[in-house]
């Protein structure tokens, strides 16, 4: 596919960003046929199994760049979270390479896996049910500390823990409570102040904040800019909020069914949106300043991932598919102006 | 930086939580609770303390005398004043053996649902938490279990033991039989309760978040899943320690359970029921009153938990 064409990305201080992660064809196929009995099947005198699959992920390839803060959106379904999930090496991948700092990880065991542990974390969705109800919140953030620094000694634990905790704006001295005495906004400090106890580089944040009140969402996406400026992390950041995106991103990937469709620039994104459907998705943000805005607006719905359209994903709703686009899979084409995008159209010169 | 600040918070104390605790508060403003509890409490008690309390040792044969038997309890006539509740067949002080039968048979019942507590949530939370080809063996190891009844189960295995070892040996280690039999004939209760609780909680993100953090399997199990998987074991935990209870009764009023010797409070029953129309009720109604009230207490107590604990029962 498009691992040949690999897109320059410079920094702020000007020079070429080192990779951090790179997420190469990415498959992630989830078997749907049931027990043995109810995958067999009797077809034209024969019994047969037939197998089904939800096609999560299907070929997905990203590179994030250290320092960086590479947003993920995309409507319900298309896999965000799965590719997520997927890189923390919560689901094994179907098919494709993950590697972590040119270190292949997704064929790694459990105990080889461990010192990776405390270089990726992740943050979760839903921070009612991402501390465990049963710890008080000094034994969920010291069980970390002691997990990975086994030499340190009961001070020291507790100074590292107070030390984030006070980082993420929760006193140190609610540590006696429990997760339920606190409020969403509160329990997501402490959801980041759990990933920050090992002192990762890169954090993979799977919408930390549409759980959360809109006047805390704000606090709790400025936290983390201040904590990756403070702690040079790098974020992978998905979310369905394209404004959180233009306020946080430094990159975007627009995912559709489980592949990438653009993947450019937050200014380049947010200014020239490439592919048909980045433009409807563009479109779709109200706005204030322009009366009269050309809605795009897409016919038919989200076709299932059971059965997977042929060639582009994104065919059937698209107003420039023509019949290449049935067949061929469009891979991620490098632009002019740096951006990716996978679209025959745009390779044709036709949009 | 802060010390000062971060030295003076502590933990506060398991009694000093318990006693703040939502737990307590229901027990204290429910009356039928709170009266079961007492109750529990208080024959627990006496039952640790038997050999404090009961003015004869009925385990000794030489404070025994054959013509002390069958006295009645003393507000009936030819009572003596020594002999509270009376003496049973072999001249028993009743109260005292009535006291060293409810050790016997809390013991047996306690112990027996350690036992099936620990089985249960060994399968329920291996197969709950592995699922798969695991959870499938596991959980029809399980129902094999439970379509033989527990008292079918403990009648075959006692039956055979005591004919091949004799009753000799059979009544040294009667105890330990006991609490073999009926700790594994109930496992399975555990271990589906177990592993009802464990499918919902494996797939919260708290588990996620521990797996991300490289901890392993056993530590989220049994550090991270377990704790939040208490509240319905507790439950199931004193209806248990009832059944556990009446099944001794039983075996023992079928002649499989304890030894005249050591007499629980099943055996005790089924001893006295031979003088029952010889006009000696007290041998068997005194020690089955008290086993009623206890496996009753128990109950309440468990039904009385169970509304506690399920925070979709708001009751006031």
């Amino acid at each position: 596919m498009s691992n040949s064409q690999q897109s320059v990305v410079t920094d702020k201080n000007n020079g070429v960003a080192e990779s951090i992660l790179q997420v190469r064809n990415l498959h992630k196929r989830f078997d749907i046929s049931g027990g043995f009995l109810d995958s067999l099947q009797f077809k034209a005198g024969k019994i047969s199994r037939k197998r089904e699959y939800v096609h999560a992920i299907n070929g997905v390839n990203l590179e994030v760049y250290k320092g960086e803060a590479l947003c993920v959106v995309g409507e319900s379904g298309c896999g965000k979270s799965t590719v997520a999930r997927t890189i923390m090496g919560l689901i094994k991948p179907s098919e494709g390479v993950i590697s972590f700092k040119g270190q292949r990880i997704d064929n790694l065991s459990n105990s080889q896996m461990l010192p990776f542990r405390r270089k990726m974390q992740m943050i979760f969705q839903n921070p009612y049910a991402s501390l465990n109800p049963r710890k008080t919140i000094t034994e969920t953030l010291e069980e970390p500390v002691k997990f990975h620094n086994p030499r340190f000694s009961a001070a020291q634990v507790k100074d590292k823990v107070a030390e984030v905790m006070l980082s993420v704006g929760v006193d140190p001295n609610w540590g006696v409570r429990f997760p339920h005495e606190f409020s969403g906004g509160q329990r997501q400090r402490i959801s980041i102040a759990r990933a920050l106890t090992v002192e990762p580089e890169f954090i993979v944040a799977d919408e930390p904040i549409s759980a959360l009140d809109v006047s805390i969402q704000a606090q709790v996406l400025n936290l983390m800019m201040d904590t990756q400026q403070e702690r040079n992390l790098t974020y992978l950041f998905i979310t369905h909020d394209l404004a959180v995106v233009e306020h946080f991103g430094t990159r975007v990937a627009v995912m559709y069914l489980g592949t990438v469709c653009e993947l450019a620039a937050t200014k380049t994104l947010f200014s020239t949106p490439k592919h048909p459907y980045t433009q409807a998705l563009m479109s779709a943000i109200p706005r204030l300043d322009v009366k009269n805005t050309a809605h795009i607006k897409l016919t038919g719905e989200v076709p299932t991932p059971i059965n997977l359209p042929g060639g582009c994903v994104f065919h059937g709703r698209c107003r420039h598919a023509n019949e290449r686009c049935k067949i061929q899979i469009p891979p991620l084409i490098v632009q002019n102006d740096g951006s990716q995008v996978a679209c025959h159209a745009i390779e044709e010169n036709r949009l | 930086m802060r010390d000062d600040i971060i030295t003076t918070t502590k933990i506060p104390s398991l009694w000093r939580r318990f006693k703040d605790s939502y737990l307590w508060h229901s027990l204290k403003k429910d009356k039928v609770a709170f009266a079961s509890f007492s109750v529990f409490i208080l024959f627990v008690s006496v039952a640790i303390l038997a050999p404090v309390l009961a003015p004869f040792d009925p385990y000794d044969p030489s404070s025994i005398d054959i013509m002390d038997s069958e006295l009645p309890p003393v507000w009936q006539e030819d009572s003596e004043a020594k002999f509270l509740l009376g003496t049973d067949a072999q001249g028993r002080d009743l109260l005292s053996t009535i006291l060293y039968g409810m050790r016997t048979s809390l013991l047996i019942g306690i112990c027996a649902v350690l036992l099936q507590c620990f089985l249960g949530v060994v399968v329920g939370l291996s197969a709950g938490y592995f699922g798969g080809r695991i959870d499938s063996f596991l959980m029809r190891i399980a129902d094999i279990q439970l379509s033989f009844s527990t008292l079918m189960v403990a009648i075959v295995v006692l039956a055979v033991f005591q004919a091949s070892f004799g009753a000799e040996l059979y009544s040294k280690l009667a105890l330990f039989m006991l609490i073999l039999v009926i700790g594994f004939a109930e496992w399975p209760q555990y271990a589906r309760t177990v592993r009802a609780s464990v499918l919902a909680e494996k797939h919260k993100e708290y588990v996620d978040a521990a797996r991300i953090m490289g901890f392993n399997n056993s530590r989220i199990m049994l550090g991270h899943i377990l704790p939040n998987t208490l509240s319905p074991l507790l439950v199931i935990s004193t209806v248990q320690i009832a059944n556990a209870i009446i099944s001794e009764a039983s075996l023992s009023f079928l002649g499989l359970g304890m030894p005249v010797s050591q007499p629980s409070l099943g055996s005790l029953i089924s001893s006295g029921f031979e003088y029952i129309f010889s006009g000696s009720w007290w041998i068997t109604a005194i020690p089955g009153l008290v086993l009623v009230v206890l496996v009753m207490v128990m109950n309440l107590l468990g039904d009385w938990l169970r509304d506690v604990l399920n925070p979709k029962l708001y009751k006031d």
